[in-house]
């Protein structure tokens, strides 16, 4: 079974969504010849053609308006956002009419948009590189959010959001663009918005998505060492959250601690924690915990490793909750 | 620092003869020349656009005055637009697809959509009823220019289905974003026009120069007329009279015929003026002369196709009276429509925020559905 980096399974992703419908296009800046700045549309156009794997002018609110008449037209547009820094120019495209679209016309016009995100930091990147701004869309009604975390889901999760007749803002992590796994593209995969118990444990739940699922299970690995159990859950899917099996999960261990890149406050984990509230009130036998960046800019790039959640913080985390 | 003086010099001649000014038709009613473009529509074409021009202006004001009457929540009036609307929007094949603002009353009308929709969404029943993909007619946007980019995409569909320049005029398409003065300034306009151009896209720029955005005047938007800026972009550029129906006809048609052969976009500047308030939330008074409104007024798009047809017989005072039959019609059924629509229900917005419902909404429906069924019955 071949090894893939992350970035060519989500190149392979692409490939076969082109391959099962001819109406899949694929739009971003560098996305033709060069195959991307990260390589992920590497080798596309030139089998697909100019025509399917469109070099746009440098203007992303152009590449998320010029998909939504795409999308009226018929067709299934894969957007790349180069970084995620520069999202917003688009995002009143995003906001506006690739979300509201749908509802706005009582259905009658579906815009099955891909809207790719390389995001995070840890790359040592200049400003506006670096950034998680997730939450941000997955308080937009009318649009569906993901964030990868491995090759296999890449290469799935991928295909399933071009499937999917609903915007998906579809969220990669950069820092982990290079990261091997095995890919048995046979294999069935589990639905896109679905989360997912990817180390099991009883002492506490770490609940994460995108680049924080390694550093979670790589913090787990260092406190079952110490005779802690943490069970950490991929969540995959930021909207609609797939809040089943955290909800199995905290009622067995009645710890969480959440974790992301983005800052704290008003981020994912606010949502995820008041809906453990929600759900685990009784079962809880600490608050829940929440790790992620400050309540500052994304930093220059030497000191983003003491701004992104690590092992160890995440560990203490872990500590405090346990303190209880 | 501003120039009140600037607007008057990009502003076409007052006497008519301005090459730079595509007219066929004056204000008093007369056809005139132009070396580019000519109309050979016949009299009973033109007494169709008549009617669609005056038909246009009764569903306009009836609705001003629905919302007036509190029966809407506002209304952008369309009065003094109808030639630029009528004119272009009859260009249109049907296999091709406009893309609005929310303000091109009459090009709805001539694209089939019922008015009473137009109506839905400024009552605040729905967000635009119609199904553009059977109309070619987009739903109305709000957000300004937002729409030609979603044109300009579209133009892109089209060339990619094999429909531009393929010769088969039965298949070939093309788009007109339509938008106006203040739209200019804004980057996706700025956007549409760069895309559309390095990609020859099948589509056709009609902004509507109706002199006002909300308050700000022409001049605070653009230092040079508006149609020589399709130049920079790499493409044609015309200025026409926006009160003349058969120039905007004629000129749509042009530039409609090039881009559905596959030679790319045209900008047109159709230059006209919003007779009423940008909303019927907004007062004029507190930012323009009446001397201007009388200027416009004598310029008006209705009463020079009638002043044309009224000469040499071209059409009958039984004409002219049933198009006033008609429009009274359509004023009954709008008013009357608009008085009868139904509010929508509370639950239908879970609807169709997405094409798969996901778990999480429908769950807010049905916990909402359970609260509202709690007061059943209560006093």
């Amino acid at each position: 079974m071949a090894q893939l980096t992350l970035a060519k399974a989500l190149t392979n992703g692409l490939r076969a969504a082109m391959e099962a419908d001819p109406k899949v296009l694929i739009m971003g800046e560098d996305v033709g010849k060069l195959g991307g700045v990260f390589r992920v549309t590497d080798g596309l156009q030139k089998d697909f053609g100019e025509d399917r794997v469109i070099d746009t002018p440098l203007a992303e609110s152009g590449i998320l308006g010029t998909a939504v008449g795409l999308a009226i037209r018929g067709y299934r547009p894969v957007c790349e956002i180069q970084f995620d820094g520069f999202v917003y120019p688009a995002y009143d495209q995003i906001v506006s009419q690739v979300a509201k679209l749908h509802f706005r016309s009582q259905g009658k016009l579906p815009m099955p948009i891909v809207i790719r995100i390389p995001f995070g930091g840890g790359i040592g990147a200049v400003e506006h590189h670096s950034e998680s701004p997730e939450a941000q869309f997955a308080h937009t009604a009318g649009l569906k959010v993901v964030a990868v975390s491995n090759p296999v889901d890449g290469y799935f999760m991928i295909q399933q959001a071009i499937a999917s007749d609903d915007p998906v803002v579809f969220f990669e992590p950069k820092r982990r663009y290079w990261e091997k796994a095995e890919l048995d593209e046979t294999t069935a995969p589990p639905p896109l918005h679905s989360s997912r118990v990817v180390r099991e444990g009883t002492d506490v739940t770490v609940l994460t998505y995108g680049p924080m699922v390694k550093t979670a299970l790589e913090a787990a690995l260092a406190a079952a060492e110490e005779g802690r159990s943490l069970e950490v859950i991929d969540l995959r899917t930021l909207s609609p959250l797939d809040m089943g099996p955290v909800t199995e999960s905290v009622r067995k261990t009645g710890r969480a601690v959440v974790v992301h890149e983005a800052v704290v406050n008003l981020g994912m984990g606010a949502e995820v924690a008041a809906r453990i509230t929600e759900s685990c009130f009784y079962e809880l036998e600490a608050p829940v915990m929440r790790v992620g960046g400050f309540d500052t800019p994304y930093p220059p790039s030497r000191v983003e490793e003491e701004y992104l959640p690590n092992l160890d913080r995440v560990l203490d985390a872990v500590d405090r909750s346990l303190g209880y | 620092m501003s120039d009140p003086a600037l607007a008057t010099v990009f502003e076409p001649s007052e006497d008519g003869d301005d090459p730079e000014l595509v007219q066929l038709l004056t204000p008093e009613g007369e056809r005139r020349e132009h070396a580019d473009y000519s109309c050979d529509l016949d009299d009973e074409a033109i007494r169709g656009f008549y009617r669609d021009l005056v038909l246009t202006r009764r569903i306009d004001t009836e609705a001003t005055a629905l919302q007036r009457q509190g029966e809407l929540g506002i209304w952008a009036a369309c009065l003094g637009q109808e030639a630029a609307q009528v004119g272009s929007a009859r260009a249109m094949l049907p296999q091709d697809f406009a893309f609005p603002t929310y303000r091109e009353h009459g090009v709805a009308w001539c694209r089939g959509v019922d008015p009473l929709y137009l109506l839905g969404l400024f009552r605040g029943v729905d967000q635009g009823g119609w199904d553009p993909r059977e109309t070619g007619f987009g739903l109305y946007t709000i957000v300004i220019g937002a729409q030609t980019l979603h044109a300009t995409g579209y133009a892109m569909g089209l060339q990619r289905d094999g429909v531009v320049g393929s010769g088969d005029e039965t298949k070939d398409a093309a788009v007109i974003a339509y938008f106006g003065d203040g739209a200019t300034s804004q980057g996706d306009v700025n956007e549409a026009f760069i895309w559309a151009s390095v990609f020859n896209a099948p589509v056709v720029f009609f902004c509507q120069n109706n002199q006002w955005a909300i308050s700000e005047p022409i001049e605070r938007q653009t230092r040079i007329p508006l149609y020589q800026r399709a130049l920079g972009f790499g493409f044609p550029g015309v200025r026409v009279d926006g009160n003349d129906v058969l120039a905007c006809y004629a000129v749509t048609q042009a530039a409609l015929r090039r881009a559905r052969e596959g030679s790319g976009p045209t900008f047109v500047e159709a230059y006209t003026y919003r007779m009423g308030a940008h909303t019927t939330s907004d007062d004029p008074t507190r930012y323009r002369l009446n001397d201007e409104l009388d200027r416009w007024k004598a310029k008006d798009p209705i009463a020079r196709v009638r002043a044309y047809l009224a000469q040499n017989g071209r059409a009958s005072d039984d004409f002219f009276d049933d198009v006033e039959r008609a429009a009274e019609e359509i004023a009954t059924h709008v008013r009357d429509g608009c008085l009868s629509m139904p509010d929508p229900s509370v639950l239908s917005i879970f609807d169709h925020v997405y094409a798969e419902q996901t778990p999480e909404l429908a769950e807010q429906k049905e916990q909402y559905a359970a609260y509202l069924s709690s007061f059943e019955g209560a006093h």
